[in-house]
Formats: structure tokens, sequence, C-alpha cells
């Protein structure tokens, strides 16, 4: 733990009983792990690039998982918690739509079914922050902005 | 001739029946030759033809790269990372 870390932020993902109104037994995450490492590799490198954190760690699981099971983690430390925050939110946006992850859903009478993906998104060099809804601006007009 | 490992995924897997399987092509092949033999060898990959996205050497790619030997291309439907 960095002495200079005044916060750390772990968002933790857990595998959901249901999906829509189908209910969902479990889930199986196939992954391309070498292409997957690599990316993660990559995605901390953009991070730090971005932000000034201190310690970085994203874990995702692979294979069949229960309900209630943890699928994904993301941890950031920094010096304040608004890079903490918005480091760590950039982690898991980018893990849900740029990695080559998918899941297959274990239905009621062991059906299976592919969970509906979007295209890979390519991480792009250079591009803005990603943006982050604002919250409510208080009436002395001091805006708060996540 | 260039030999070069194509890897399926998730329902591109389901549709050739295999994870993975080696392709020997002409030296001057580029990912889309190598797309069209593994259509031709597994023509239910055709029905997901459109929403596949392929990584060479674990980047995504664009269908007239070259390929050299020893070359992974992968057919990666839509993902759902997370």
């Amino acid at each position: 733990m960095d002495p200079e870390a005044g916060g750390i932020v772990l968002f933790v993902g857990t595998i959901r009983n249901r999906t829509g109104s189908v209910r969902v037994q479990g889930l199986e995450y196939e992954v391309y792990r070498t292409m997957a490492q690599q990316k993660l590799a990559d995605l901390e490198q953009e991070i730090r690039r971005r932000w000034p954190v201190k310690s970085v760690t994203m874990i995702h699981r692979e294979g069949k998982l229960k309900i209630g099971e943890v699928s994904v983690v993301v941890t950031v430390s920094a010096v304040h918690r608004r890079e903490a925050f918005e480091a760590a939110r950039f982690a898991i946006e980018r893990i849900k739509r740029s990695f080559p992850i998918w899941k297959r859903e274990r239905l009621e009478g062991g059906r299976y079914s592919w969970v509906k993906g979007t295209p890979i998104q390519q991480l792009r060099r250079g591009a803005t922050r990603i943006r982050v809804p604002r919250t409510v601006r208080s009436r002395r007009r001091i805006r708060v902005e996540a | 001739m260039v030999s070069v490992k194509i890897l399926y995924f998730a329902q591109a897997r389901e549709a050739a029946g295999t994870g993975s399987e080696y392709f020997s092509l002409d030296d001057q092949a580029s990912v889309k030759d190598a797309l069209s033999k593994a259509f031709t060898s597994h023509p239910k990959l055709k029905e997901i033809e459109r929403s596949i996205k392929v990584a060479l050497n674990e980047e995504i790619t664009e269908n007239d790269a070259r390929l050299h030997e020893g070359d992974r291309v992968a057919l990666l439907p839509p993902v759902v990372g997370g």
C-alpha cells in the first residue's frame, strides 16, 4: 500500500440471476487468453497515461461460474479519490467492450444461450476522456462533476 | 507457402466445430484469404460472418493485412466482458 495513496476504489462484478426477464442458473466465460492478457497490460498503460494513479489491478475470471460469484475485479489506488473513481470506471467500461471475452448463460432446463455482445472495440490512441454523467448542480452554483 | 493458425471463439467455435486449426496458404496470402478458407471449410460460419471481427496476432486487423509464417488469425464474435 503506497503511503501517498489517499483512496482505493474497488469494483467487484458479480453474476446476476437474470438477464432481462429470463432466469439464469449460471454463466460460462470464454476468453482469448493471450489477447486478453495483452489488452489488460495495454489498458493499465493507458490508465497510467491518463490518470496519476498508484496501483491498478484487474482480474477477470474464466470458465463456469455460479450466481453470486465474482466475475471481475478492478481496483485502483490514487492520491485523490477522483482519479481512483474515474480510472476504475474507465477500466470496467473498457473490459466490457474491448476485450476478447464471451459469456454463455445456462438457462433453466439446461439450455445454453450466448449473451448478445457488441463488436470488439479497439482502444483508440489519444482518445479524450470518457464522458461520465454530471451530478446535480448545487444552489450555490458550485458544479460537481463526476 | 505459409502456415497460419486460425482460432475460433464462442459462436464461431460452435459454427466451425473446432477451437483452432492450421491452414497452409500462398506466400502472398492475406487475412482475407484465411477467412475465405475458413468460411469454405465451415459453411455455418457464413451465418455470423457480418458480426465477426478478426485479430491478427492478438491485434484487430484489416482484411488486406499480409500473413506470415506462424501468424495467428482469430475470429471474434461480438464480445461481452465483465
